[in-house]
């Protein structure tokens, strides 16, 4: 009777397996049915419902969705200047940030990777993912309270004469270029590990300066993964609101967004997409700088 | 075998198009507006028994059940008396209520007057039947029927209590003490306090420098600050304009606004009562002008007169409507009022103070005082004239991002 029972058990696991063996597209696609299904619905769906929100109206009153298509949402985003002004305050802020967060990480991961010794390599690899590990929220409340009238950085320039930025975009540039500086170490660091150390010792056997070493060797190397990391930095400032909102009265792209989302979905929709196409296009041209060849 | 090349980005694109295409076939089988009338679900006829149950949205310090240290219990006794467990959220902000009430979750909320007339165009909210409530007889006159409350006639909620907004300003620094609201709005005066003014971050403030232009520039013949045709509208506007050169900061969380103040970000401000209490609580050197000193800037004040409001589709009907009732009962609308800092709604309540002389400090039995307090309302396109000439909701929200520049 066991034995029997085992035979059913064994052949039935046995057929399923017959049913995979020899069929290389049905096992793929079996074990990407889960992940492609959550890419698909969650990720394309909620994008591809976005899209066609925008296109919707509310009525003024009530905030009820009128579903129906309209080109309303954006044309109020081209025609009122207001929202032009908040779009290109944001692009603005991201870039600086991107710049500021490149100059900054590009030493920091040099030494990481080609100077620092093993150990300190370690060290310093923890030292840059740690403040990951806090809270966003935390960091960016704690900015607010540095820069706060009363706060350290006023306490420390005081007696230097000088005055802190206090809140507006000086401090949202600061908050921000820190907070997403470790997303820019961690792929130059990346990218620069990988250029093999014998390219520079023959450069410098060449009788190259450093400099040139640097400029003709190391940074066409190193480039895509700057751009990879400016990815980073970019999308991440492109969509921020809470820090935006923490440390400044300025209104970006984001606060907006957020502010419209009770009363007015279908505008918040489309002032959404605003970053989407921004971030496609910065997308393009970092492909044609190389950023994905060695992802 | 020939191996195709795959396009990732492509196959991703052809998938949201084809999701586009299934969704705007399903958007347009449903589509079909709603009427335009407001309110939603029939008004009870008769009280049933309690539910169990009770779904509230509320302002901070309407719903206590002393879970909070040294705040007052008022709701176990409801729940012991009428087997109604209270689950409580609150709402931060006008808007937020609104898009909880959205959800379908809650039973009720208490809603304050700009939020009061859109949760009644959605179709969020029922009819109240007055008759079920036996506490609202003895509600004051001057808050029944009115237009946050009230709509085509019919009574969309009960009186909770009301009160006058904040002028705030640090006594250390701002002297002398301010009686005008001039110390934000002229901009020769507020220039003064460049970067040091506190300003509340919604639509509806725009209500507040109508209000201020109402008694400065009687020419512009403004009469609600709330219902704006385009010139006085456009006034307002710019007024807030040139306010936003000296504003420190636009705050709409009172934890934000508390903690600018403590710091020394900003000096003066409009402000809320729990804002000023906890200031003064921790010590801070501010003065303010509550009603319940007498005293309110001489243009006047915007303010709230809160509404509990049943949802459409309230799950607990019955325990919704005890609590209204229970909320507006002598002594438990005392005790709200007096905890909160805020005129009762409920006439008999005034007999009911731990403070004997609550009611006459905060002017709720007196009619005169709350002419001067231009209660938050909803504007309308419709405003009284019979023209659908006044600026709407949507326009003071699209304007307050333009302010904000």
């Amino acid at each position: 009777m066991t034995s029997e029972a085992v035979a059913v058990k064994r052949s039935a696991g046995r057929r399923l397996a017959g049913l995979f063996h020899g069929r290389p597209r049905l096992q793929v696609g079996s074990l990407l049915a889960a992940p492609g299904a959550w890419l698909v619905v969650l990720y394309l769906g909620s994008l591809a419902a976005l899209l066609i929100t925008a296109f919707w109206t509310v009525d003024p009153l009530s905030g009820e969705v009128i579903k129906g298509w309209s080109f309303e949402n954006f044309e109020s985003i081209i025609n009122e200047g207001v929202y032009g002004e908040v779009i290109w305050r944001t692009v603005r802020t991201a870039v600086l940030v991107t710049l500021t967060d490149a100059v900054i990480a590009f030493p920091i991961a040099f030494y990481m990777a080609k100077v620092a010794s093993p150990r300190a390599k370690a060290v310093l690899v923890v030292a840059v993912l740690m403040p990951l590990w806090s809270s966003y929220l935390v960091k960016a409340l704690a900015w607010r309270t540095l820069l706060s009238e009363d706060g350290i950085i006023n306490w420390a320039l005081n007696p230097l004469g000088l005055h802190g930025p206090g809140y507006g975009l000086t401090a949202v540039w600061l908050v921000l270029s820190y907070l997403w500086l470790p997303y820019m170490i961690l792929p130059i660091y990346a990218g620069l590990e990988r250029i093999p150390d014998s390219l520079i010792s023959a450069s410098e056997d060449l009788g190259a300066h450093p400099l040139t070493t640097f400029r003709r060797v190391i940074l066409p190397l190193a480039f895509p993964a700057v751009v990879a990391g400016s990815i980073f930095t970019f999308s991440l400032t492109l969509g921020d609101f809470i820090s935006v909102r923490l440390v400044s009265n300025s209104q970006f792209v984001g606060t907006v967004i957020f502010n419209s989302i009770v009363n007015d979905l279908p505008f918040a929709a489309a002032l959404a997409l605003v970053p989407i196409v921004v971030m496609i296009g910065y997308l393009a041209v970092a492909r044609k700088l190389g950023a994905f060849e060695h992802v | 075998m020939r191996r195709r090349q795959a396009h990732p980005a492509r196959t991703a694109w052809l998938i949201v198009a084809g999701l586009i295409a299934a969704m705007g076939i399903l958007a347009g089988c449903g589509g079909g507006g709603g009427s335009t009338e407001g309110g939603g679900g029939e008004e009870l006829q008769k009280l049933g028994k309690g539910e169990g149950e009770l779904n509230l949205i509320s302002w901070a310090g309407y719903v206590e059940n002393g879970s909070e240290a040294e705040a007052p219990d008022w709701v176990t006794p409801f729940e012991e008396k009428t087997g109604c467990k209270v689950n409580n959220k609150v709402g931060n902000t006008s808007d937020e209520m609104v898009q909880l009430m959205k959800t379908g979750q809650y039973d009720g909320v208490s809603a304050s007057g700009n939020a009061s007339a859109r949760l009644w165009a959605a179709h969020l909210v029922a009819p109240v039947n007055t008759g079920l409530v036996p506490n609202y007889k003895t509600v004051f006159a001057d808050l029944k029927s009115q237009p946050y409350n009230t709509f085509d006639g019919t009574p969309y909620g009960i009186p909770h209590g009301r009160g006058a907004n904040l002028l705030m300003w640090n006594s250390d620094s701002v002297k002398p003490a301010p009686t005008s609201w001039d110390v934000m709005f002229d901009p020769k005066i507020a220039a003064k306090y460049k970067g040091k003014i506190s300003v509340y971050d919604e639509s509806s403030y725009i209500a507040d420098a109508a209000m201020y232009l109402k008694y400065h520039e009687p020419d512009l013949g403004i009469e609600s600050p709330y219902e704006l045709n385009e010139e006085q509208f456009d006034a307002a506007v710019n007024l807030l304009k040139e306010q936003r050169a000296n504003v420190g900061e636009y705050w709409s969380e009172a934890a934000k606004q508390i903690q600018a103040f403590s710091a020394g970000d900003v000096d003066l401000g409009t402000t809320w009562q729990y804002q000023y209490f906890t200031l003064k609580g921790e010590g801070q050197p501010v003065a303010a002008s509550p009603a319940s000193q007498g005293f309110l800037p001489k243009e006047g004040a915007t303010g709230w007169s809160d509404t509990w409001m049943i949802s459409g589709e309230a799950k607990h009907p019955n325990c919704m409507y005890m609590w209204m009732n229970w909320i507006i009962e002598p002594k438990v609308n005392a005790e709200v009022a007096e905890w909160f800092g805020e005129a009762p709604a409920q006439e008999l309540a005034c007999k009911e103070t731990e403070n004997p002389n609550f009611c006459s400090e905060y002017h709720a039995e007196n009619p005169a005082f709350w002419k001067r307090v231009y209660y938050w309302e909803t504007p309308l396109a419709e405003c009284g004239n019979g023209e659908d000439d006044c600026m709407d909701y949507n326009q003071w929200v699209k304007a307050w991002t333009e302010i904000k520049g």
